[in-house]
């Protein structure tokens, strides 16, 4: 096997290593929408986060705005302090509300933020006054049985 | 008297028997040490390996060129019975277009990684150990000495560093192949969308978490089989029995190193911080 025949071959092998490492980056990650690009930090309190993670997504009308970059509990008000990095592209009125979501009937939890009227702009270190927590199957279903519970009452009476 | 023996013996049985124990946890300490100050040497004497690149473009051949038809074939048919099993399973669920998720993640994340390294570690492990064995046996490492050629210098580290440099690459094609064969088997043959297999995929997996963690894996994979298969092959008893052994020790300990590796590589990276 004479040299040249050699690093023809080691080229086209790492040719083709490094296409590979390249199609699992665009193809199969996300590498396109792997943004560096510049983001502003906004918070929320939320009574109760369920199952949100960090590195969630952040949406509006269902677009990827933002990550979630940070959960702490707040040991004062009890509630959970969610820390918000959101692209720099999209501004929000200081009004918006941050609704946690979740996406399918089983799906992953996300934060959904809905706009409001204000005329003021978020800004870094802001903090979103209007939060809707995550919906707890347990609450919803003792809420369901209560209301059945109450509905049935007047019935008895009868 | 005799109970006295007896005691004696047992005693001496016992005392032979701590003994080799000691022996042997001290003979594989040692052992240790060795292979640590032999890679020690090795990448402090590996300026001939880069300087005459050709040397380890030669190893690089060997190693991975060859390995490719393997590899491939191998990445190929996991991705098919992967996208098949798991769509056996997702589809109780009614989530079948999560299959894309499955295959891509459990390709990068694990199987990638791990069965490139082990196909890597009986393939051209065992070649390097015994190459070098034999060379040894053949007193051409010697002889090399006697020419003041540092057979580590110019033997030991080329191969290593071949080995180092190829392992990433195969785990990367066998990732690469056994996606396409989850797309072959779960789009084409089953019938899952299309859009939705890749959308989701695209969705899940992260180019840090995901694919640089897999790639990291495998290059840990690789110093430690390429290590093993050259100290295995430079320490060999110079016979053609000790060649032999040696061999089947690469195979043995690099796989059972890979899937140790595997499991501390990753608690430390999927586990804890999210």
């Amino acid at each position: 096997m004479n040299r040249s025949t050699i690093d023809l071959w080691v080229g086209v092998f790492v040719a083709a290593g490094l296409g590979a490492l390249l199609f699992l980056a665009l193809k199969v990650g996300n590498l396109a929408s792997f943004s560096t690009a510049q983001t502003y930090q906004v918070f929320a309190k939320f009574a109760n986060i369920g199952g949100l993670k960090v590195r969630a997504p952040i949406k509006s009308a269902g677009v990827v705005v933002g990550r979630v970059a940070d959960i702490r509990f707040d040991n004062e008000s009890y509630e959970a302090i969610v820390a918000m990095n959101v692209d720099s592209g999209f501004q929000f009125p200081r009004d918006t509300t941050a609704k946690i979501l979740t996406s399918g009937l089983l799906g992953e939890q996300y934060i959904g933020l809905e706009a409001g009227g204000d005329g003021v702009m978020l800004k870094h270190g802001d903090r979103l006054r209007l939060t809707q927590s995550a919906v707890v199957l347990e609450n919803l279903i003792s809420q369901f049985l209560f209301n059945k519970a109450a509905e049935g009452k007047p019935e008895e009476k009868k | 008297m005799d109970l006295k023996g007896m005691r004696a013996a047992a005693q001496m049985g016992l005392r032979a028997r701590l003994e080799r124990l000691g022996g042997t946890v001290t003979g594989q300490v040692w052992r240790l040490g060795y292979a640590s100050r032999f890679l020690g040497y090795m990448v402090l004497h590996s300026g001939t390996a880069m300087r005459r690149f050709g040397l380890t473009m030669k190893e690089i051949y060997f190693a991975g060129v060859l390995s490719l038809v393997i590899i491939l074939v191998s990445g190929l048919f996991v991705g098919m019975v992967l996208a098949l099993q798991g769509y056996e399973t997702l589809q109780r669920y009614g989530s079948s277009e999560a299959l894309g998720v499955l295959v891509a993640l459990s390709l990068v994340r694990e199987l990638g990684p791990v069965v490139a390294g082990l196909l890597f570690a009986s393939r051209a492990g065992s070649a390097i150990t015994a190459e070098i064995g034999l060379m040894k046996a053949t007193e051409q490492l010697s002889a090399m000495e006697m020419m003041a050629v540092d057979p580590i210098a110019r033997v030991v580290a080329p191969r290593f560093w071949g080995g180092v440099l190829s392992m990433p690459l195969l785990a990367a094609l066998f990732s690469a192949m056994g996606i396409f064969g989850g797309y072959l088997v779960g789009v084409q043959l089953i019938g899952v969308d299309a859009g939705a297999f890749w959308s989701q995929m695209q969705a899940a997996v992260d180019v840090r978490n995901d694919i640089l963690n897999g790639v990291i894996k495998s290059l840990v994979f690789g110093v430690a089989v390429t290590w093993i298969a050259v100290f295995e092959g430079y320490d060999a008893p110079p016979t053609a029995e000790g060649v032999s052994r040696a061999t089947t020790r690469t195979v043995v300990t690099s796989s059972l190193a890979i899937l140790a590796l595997d499991f501390v590589l990753t608690a430390l990276m999927f586990t804890g911080g999210p």
